[in-house]
């Protein structure tokens, strides 16, 4: 591409870490060669490397990543704009990014002078917290504080998807993880053969647990069954939903299981090249992912023969920049190809047009490790669980005002205020559900079955399994301003009803709350919620009125 | 004309307000909507641009469907259900012009506005609220950039991109209701890597983009369209005879633009043809 380049260089400390990811330049006077093309998939860990090394992307810096990348300055511009975590003005090294989300404001969260606000960092079980950001020539990332409370759950047997968290295996080591039932459900399907694995799959009745529900075995021969190739294979790990841990605390405890529940997807689906897409904020995630795949790469169980069955399997860790609507499948891949993550329109769908537009498999990591379940055992012995719609257990993460905040493994089925009584809830004045995107229940409403279809029955969603308790003692109206906040803050732009609906909602929203309305303010913001339900491109802007509206509508909170 | 010499496509048949409708497969509810006669309004759309449909004013209701579909990019299906003026349509419709209304000048967006009449939208209802208004951009003498106009369509970046100039000077930088169409940095257009094609003028559905001949009579009040006349002709300078129509008021060129239906330049020009006319009138 011939491309006009800014004039600015970029630092020596720059130069070397944008070429730790995209490689050292070739002696070619400058010019990107035929090899090289095709790369712009680089460009967000490129950026990210120079910030990291420096703190910011400078001009120097963004320049140098175009040229190498051979993408155009304004498009990089355009990317690296479009993350919160990506300064490109220049600031401190050493960066204090406080949460001051749902969880962490009901435990008085604060930002200290120089410090960052910011959106849920997936912390919420050791609220208030926050994360440090230190660049250097070794850049490290903190969550504070660094250990939570431990699992709720902790020393009990017979979790399916915490057991071995919850007996505390050593989640650095391939072999501890063998040798609590490790590899076991990769034998298995081998001896089950694609077809078998995928029969296991859709007999289990397995639903998606990032948020939508969809059936996994459908989404699996979906793509199984594609005549173009490559197939790709993505994790959704972007968990960014307000109020939700379950998968850092996966990720982070048993990192193990996702590798081997990959391999199993990837080898029933006909994919040799897998990507988890892990957001910014969890450092800890990102260090034993890695190590995972290095050690499964070291011992044959990634790479080009894997367990010598025949199949080529790899996996490569994406680290996003501080965006929730990553979190959606199609602005993933947009990311994950180095473009803005604005959502495409469906159709297509992943399963015939996704990652590079070609078939992809998108999962979340709980979901995943959900898979290792179903095939070490069987599909009908999955389904025995839980109720006959939703099958199996679920994550739920418990915070807010509770005693024992974390993560809770329960069946589906599971009455919502025998999971409350566990973690020590105060009597509530109102439970948020499912997340930002989710919707408030009452008190006379917490006797609620935990299943999708108990939930879709009530006008509620299970979402990614958030539930934050609120107390008689919690400011209801802060929360509310807060969720509208959050989605004018994370809104894409791309849109019209979700750029400029996002941020007239919360205008409304202050009025009612600043006794400034001007009575016309629940007409608003029933239009509101009907076009961007309607008529915005992705799920972001379909659910930015949920929790709005069930607050209103079900708490009387800032009803007019 | 552009005449199609692929081989013939099948017809796939759908309903449209009720009325049976016959389109080439391949082809959008858009265009079905207008084989039928149906107005649908349209900002983001262009016959000669690849969809981004985000403006979603052209949104339908397709029978089975959870959301309302962008018309303007929607692929018809055999045995389509869609709607154009229920309830739902229009109230989205309307509630996209409002939004649109309330937070961009659309003094010079004649489309926009009419559409604004039609759907009854009522942008004032919002009281008090941000609106993306701004200083204009007058950083050359060929044209100029009123953002305060921009309605974030995208045309102006795909008309740069890989849909016209393959030039990459601009592109949608930053989030949500702060996002924006910049160069990098924002650098001016003289440091940026604009070749002053206008094309992105071309395309610009509001008049945020503009010629500065424009904009300066604009400014002094002196500009006229009912007394403009649009002359067309062949650009001189070079042998590839791309077609131009000069806009003439007071016997002066006042800007340049290309027929869209043009087969060599689909509305698109260079920098000469769309801005080299002074010579023209130089008396």
């Amino acid at each position: 591409m011939d491309l006009r380049l800014p004039l600015a260089e970029p630092s020596d400390a720059e130069r070397e870490a944008v070429d730790a990811v995209v490689g050292v330049q070739n002696a070619n006077g400058g010019r990107v060669s035929r090899a090289e093309r095709d790369r712009r998939h680089l460009l967000l860990p490129a950026l990210r490397a120079a910030q990291r090394r420096v703190g910011w992307v400078s001009e120097g810096a963004l320049g140098y990543v175009s040229r190498r990348l051979d993408v155009p300055p304004a498009d990089a511009y355009g990317v690296a704009t479009f993350y919160a975590l990506i300064a490109l003005e220049e600031r401190p090294a050493d960066v204090l990014h406080v949460c001051t989300d749902l969880a962490c404001r009901l435990q008085g969260a604060e930002v200290p002078e120089g410090a960052h606000a910011s959106p849920c960092l997936g912390l919420c079980e050791r609220a208030p917290a926050s994360l440090r950001t230190i660049a250097g020539p070794e850049p490290r990332e903190l969550q504070l504080p660094e250990a939570g409370p431990p699992l709720p759950q902790a020393g009990e047997p017979g979790l399916r998807l915490l057991g071995r968290i919850a007996a505390g295996v050593d989640p650095e080591s391939l072999d501890a993880y063998r040798n609590h039932g490790g590899y076991d459900a990769l034998r298995r399907a081998l001896e089950l053969g694609p077809e078998g694995v995928l029969r296991e799959v859709v007999e289990s009745r397995l639903l998606g647990r990032g948020g939508a529900a969809f059936p996994t075995g459908a989404k699996w021969e979906a793509v199984a069954r594609q005549p173009a190739h490559p197939h790709y294979l993505v994790c959704n790990a972007d968990e960014s939903e307000p109020g939700t841990f379950k998968d850092r605390v996966l990720m982070e405890g048993d990192p193990f299981a996702l590798v081997e529940a990959m391999t199993i997807a990837a080898y029933a689906t006909g994919c040799e090249r897998g990507f988890v897409y892990v957001r910014a904020e969890y450092p800890l995630a990102h260090e034993r992912l890695e190590n995972a795949f290095a050690q499964a790469r070291a011992r044959g169980l990634l790479g080009d023969d894997v367990l010598g069955a025949g199949f080529a399997f790899d996996l490569e860790l994406r680290i996003g920049a501080g965006a929730y609507v990553c979190g959606e499948e199609t602005a993933l891949f947009q990311s994950i190809e180095g473009y803005r993550g604005e959502p495409r329109n469906k159709p297509p769908f992943p399963v015939e047009a996704g990652l590079f537009g070609k078939p992809t498999v998108v999962n979340n990591v709980e979901t995943l490790f959900n898979v290792l379940d179903v095939v070490a055992g069987s599909g009908a012995a999955f389904a025995s669980v839980g109720t006959e719609q939703s099958t199996g257990t679920r994550l739920f993460c418990v915070s807010g005002c509770v005693e024992r905040p974390g993560l809770y493994e329960v069946p589906f089925g599971y009455p919502l205020d025998d999971l409350l009584e566990r973690a020590g809830a105060a009597p509530p004045k109102a439970v948020l559900l499912g997340g930002a995107a989710g919707s408030f229940l009452r008190p006379d409403q917490l006797d609620l079955e935990l299943s999708f279809e108990a939930a879709r029955a009530a006008g509620a969603t299970l979402g990614s399994g958030v539930v934050i308790v609120y107390d008689e003692s919690a400011d209801l109206v802060d929360a509310v301003l807060r969720i509208a906040e959050f989605f004018r803050d994370e809104s894409c732009g791309q849109c019209v009803p979700c750029r400029v609906g996002t941020i007239r909602q919360e205008e409304a929203l202050q009025r009612l709350a600043s006794g400034r309305a001007n009575g016309n303010e629940l007409e608003v913001l029933t239009d509101l919620t009907r076009v961007m339900q309607d008529a915005s491109i992705c799920g972001l802007g379909q659910t930015a009125a949920n929790a709005v509206a069930s607050a209103m509508m079900n708490l009387g909170v800032l009803a007019p | 004309m552009i005449v199609d010499v692929a081989a013939p496509k099948k017809l796939v048949e759908l309903t449209v307000d009720g009325r049976t409708v016959s389109v080439t497969e391949g082809s959008t509810i858009l265009d079905a909507c207008r084989r039928l006669g149906i107005e649908t309004p349209t900002l983001c759309y262009a016959d000669t641009l690849t969809p981004v449909n985000v403006c979603r004013v052209c949104v339908v209701e397709v029978e089975g469907a959870r959301v309302l579909v962008p018309s303007c990019s929607r692929k018809v299906e055999p045995g389509m259900v869609v709607h154009t003026d229920s309830e739902r349509v229009r109230t989205s419709r309307r509630m996209v012009l409002e939004l649109l209304a309330s937070s961009v000048d659309l003094s010079t967006a004649p489309d926009a506005q009419r559409y604004v009449q039609e759907y009854g939208a009522a942008p004032g209802r919002f009281g008090e609220r941000a609106t993306v208004a701004q200083p204009v951009k007058v950083d050359n003498d060929l044209y100029v950039r009123d953002y305060s106009k921009c309605i974030l369509c995208y045309k102006c970046v795909e008309a740069c991109g890989v849909d016209h100039q393959n030039t990459f000077a601009i592109t949608a930088a930053g989030r949500g209701f702060e996002a924006h169409i910049s160069t990098e940095f924002d650098v001016n257009l003289p440091e940026s890597a604009c070749v002053y094609c206008g094309n992105c003028i071309a395309v610009c559905p509001t008049g945020a983009l503009m010629f500065k001949t424009e904009f300066d009579l604009r400014s002094e009040g002196a500009w006229n369209e009912e007394a403009q006349s649009q002359v067309d002709t062949v650009c001189p300078y070079c042998g590839v005879g791309c077609n131009l129509t000069l806009h003439v008021q007071d016997d002066a060129i006042v800007k340049v633009s290309s027929p869209d239906d043009h087969d060599v330049t689909r509305g698109n020009l260079c920098v000469k043809g769309r801005f080299g006319f002074q010579f023209v009138q130089n008396r």
